[in-house]
C-alpha cells in the first residue's frame, strides 16, 4: 500500500481518531477497523443496541430524467432497466429495492441500493466500484440523463434494534417509514437522505447528508447511551452472520447472480416470462440459470460452518471426502453472535445441499465444515405496523408486497 | 528469570530449567481479540525462527514463531476454551507452551525488555 497520502478520508476522520480508532486502509480510504472496545464489544452492541457506522466512502449516484441540455425527459426508470435486472418502473417514490449491475458475460459488475426519490433515482454503490459504476452509467445512460457523483456528501448507517429509538430520541420520529422506504427530510435545516435498511441484517437506517454537516449529526446520535461508534470490521461479522454477500469476495464479474443465490434480485418482470423479459447485459446467460429454467449453474454460494474453533478464511480451498477440490471460501471469520467460526463459499453443486460434510484447507491441515443455511443470525427488520391487522385485509397489502427482503443464500 | 522478546513479538522467560514462550502484549493489542490458540503437541520439536504455535483473532490469522529451539514440555491447555486469556494478560496467564531448549545461549540474541519496548516504538 503507497503512502497514507494517496489514500482519501471521510468527513468523520476527525472524529474517528478522537474515539481511539484504528485506522486502516480500505477501497481507498482511511477508514476505522475498531475503536477501544474492540470488534466483538462492536458486534454485539449493534445486535443488541444501536452501533453507528461512518459508511461515506460507498459511493451515490443521482440519475435525473433530464439530460441538462434540453427540455425532453427521459424516464431513469426505463433507462435504469437496461442496465440493472429490476423492476423499476413499478418502484414507488419513496422505496427503494437491492439490484445488480450486470455483465455482457453474465457476472455482476455491482451490487447496490436504487433508490426512487419521485424526481430522480439515487444509486448506493460500492466504494472500490464506484467510480467504474459512475462511467458505466454515463457510457450507457449518460446522453440521455444528467448523472451526478455525489463527492461531497457524507453516509452514516445507524443499525440494531434501538435505531429507532435513537432517531425519536433527537425528534425523528420514523415510525412510519417501513424496512426499505426511503425519505427525504431536514434535520435541523439539513438536507437528508434515509432510508431504513442496512448491511447487519437489523433494523437501523442509512443516512446520507452533506458532508459538513455529518459529524454534527454524529455527535448528537453518540451522545444517546445506546450508540457507539463501530469500525469494519464489526460490520463484516454482522453482514457474514446475516448472510449478506461482500461485492469482491462473494460476488465478482466471475459470479451469475443464480451463482450467488441473488436470483430473488431478478424481479418477475425481467425474466423470460415477465413483461419486459431481458434487456440487460448478459441476459441471455443470466435469465435461462433462474430457477424453473433448464439451464443449471454447475457451483452455489453456500453458507458454511467449521465444525471445531479454527477460522477458515478467503481463499481456502474446499475438499470432497475423497480429497477433490469442490469449490472455495469466499469470506470467513469468527461469529460473535453465534459464538463461533463461519463462511461462505462456492461449492459444486451436488455439494450444495444444506448438511454436506466438506473439509475445508486451513494451513494444510484439513479441518470439517458443513455445509449450513443462510443467514446465520436471522434478520431483524422493521416491519411497519399495520392498521387494523385483523380488520383490513386489503391495507397491509402495499406494504408487504412491495418489500424485498436483502437475503443470501440457496 | 530474565525475559527475552523477538522481532516477531514472542516473550520467552527462563524458569526451573525450563522456557515458556508467549506472544507480546504488543502482539495481542495488534491481532484484536483472540478466538483460536492452535498450540504445538506436547513433546513437538520446535525450531527457531519457524512456526509452533498460531493465533486466530477476529481480524485474521497470525503465526507464532519459537524464539528457540528446542522440545515443547507443557503446553497451556487453558487457551483452547479460554483463548481471550492472550487478550487479557499475554505476557502472564497467557502462555502458550513451555519447552525444554537445545541451546538456552540462544537467549542471548534476542532483545531485552528495554531493547524491545524501543523495537515497538520504532514501528509506530
Amino acid at each position: 500500500m503507497p503512502a497514507s497520502s494517496t489514500l482519501r478520508r471521510t468527513p468523520l476522520h476527525p472524529l474517528h481518531l478522537q474515539h481511539g480508532a484504528r485506522i486502516v486502509p480500505f477501497a481507498g480510504y482511511e477508514m476505522p477497523l475498531n475503536y477501544p472496545d474492540g470488534i466483538l464489544a462492536e458486534h454485539r452492541h449493534t445486535r443488541r443496541f444501536a452501533g453507528l457506522f461512518d459508511v461515506s466512502h460507498m459511493g451515490r449516484i443521482i440519475v435525473f430524467n433530464d439530460n441538462g441540455r434540453d427540455r425532453h425527459d427521459h424516464s431513469a426508470a426505463t433507462s435504469l432497466e437496461s442496465l440493472i435486472p429490476s423492476n423499476l418502473l413499478t418502484l414507488p417514490a419513496g422505496r427503494q429495492k437491492y439490484g445488480l449491475l450486470t455483465t455482457p458475460e453474465g457476472g455482476i459488475l455491482d451490487d447496490l441500493m436504487i433508490q426512487n426519490l419521485g424526481d430522480r433515482f439515487e444509486l448506493v454503490v460500492n466504494a472500490a466500484c464506484k467510480q467504474g459504476d459512475f462511467e458505466h452509467l454515463q457510457r450507457h445512460i449518460g446522453d440521455t440523463h444528467r448523472l451526478e457523483f455525489c463527492e461531497n456528501t457524507a453516509t452514516l448507517a445507524l443499525q440494531g434494534p434501538a435505531s429507532a429509538a435513537v432517531m425519536a430520541a433527537i425528534g425523528e420520529d420514523l415510525g412510519d417509514l417501513a424496512f426499505m422506504d426511503v425519505r427525504e427530510l431536514s434535520i435541523d435545516g439539513v438536507a437528508c437522505v434515509i432510508s431504513r435498511s442496512g448491511y447487519t441484517g437489523e433494523d437501523g437506517f442509512e443516512l446520507s447528508l452533506p458532508a459538513d454537516a455529518a459529524e454534527g449529526l454524529a455527535r448528537r446520535l453518540l451522545a444517546h447511551p445506546a450508540v457507539q461508534l463501530v469500525g469494519l470490521g464489526a460490520r463484516d461479522s454482522l453482514r457474514l452472520e446475516a448472510g449478506l454477500c461482500l461485492y469482491g469476495q462473494d460476488i465478482t464479474t466471475a459470479t451469475t447472480p443464480s451463482e450467488a443465490g441473488l436470483h430473488w434480485a431478478i424481479s418477475p418482470a425481467r425474466r423470460l416470462a415477465g413483461e419486459r423479459p431481458g434487456g440487460f447485459p448478459g441476459d441471455h446467460i443470466i435469465l435461462p440459470q433462474l430457477p424453473g429454467m433448464p439451464g443449471k449453474v454447475s457451483r452455489l454460494r453456500v453458507g458454511l460452518l467449521p465444525q471445531g474453533g479454527v477460522p477458515v478464511r478467503r481463499g481456502a480451498p474446499l475438499l470432497d471426502g475423497g480429497g477433490e477440490t469442490v469449490g472455495e471460501v469466499t469470506s470467513g471469520g469468527f461469529g460473535p453472535s453465534i459464538g463461533r467460526p463461519l463462511a461462505m463459499g462456492y461449492v459444486k453443486r451436488q455439494h450444495a445441499a444444506v448438511g454436506s460434510d466438506l473439509q475445508a484447507l486451513v494451513r494444510r491441515k484439513p479441518l470439517p465444515v458443513s455445509v449450513a443455511g443462510l443467514p446465520f443470525v436471522a434478520a431483524n427488520f422493521y416491519r411497519r405496523p399495520r392498521a387494523g391487522v385483523a380488520g383490513a385485509p386489503g391495507a397491509s397489502g402495499a406494504v408487504t408486497n412491495s418489500t424485498t427482503v436483502p437475503r443470501g443464500g440457496t | 528469570m530474565t525475559c527475552k522478546y523477538t522481532e516477531s513479538h514472542e516473550w520467552v522467560r527462563e524458569q526451573d530449567g525450563v522456557h515458556i514462550v508467549g506472544i507480546t502484549d504488543y502482539a495481542q493489542a495488534q491481532l484484536g481479540e483472540i478466538v483460536y490458540v492452535e498450540l504445538p503437541e506436547s513433546n513437538a520439536a520446535v525450531t527457531r525462527g519457524e512456526e509452533a504455535a498460531v493465533v486466530e483473532s477476529v481480524k485474521a490469522a497470525g503465526e507464532v514463531k519459537s524464539p528457540l529451539s528446542g522440545t515443547v514440555v507443557a503446553v497451556n491447555e487453558q487457551l483452547d476454551d479460554s483463548p481471550e486469556l492472550v487478550n487479557d494478560d499475554a505476557e502472564g496467564e497467557g502462555w502458550f507452551y513451555k519447552m525444554q531448549a537445545t541451546d538456552p545461549q540462544e537467549m542471548d540474541d534476542l532483545m531485552d525488555a528495554d531493547a524491545y519496548r524501543q523495537f515497538v516504538q520504532n514501528l509506530a
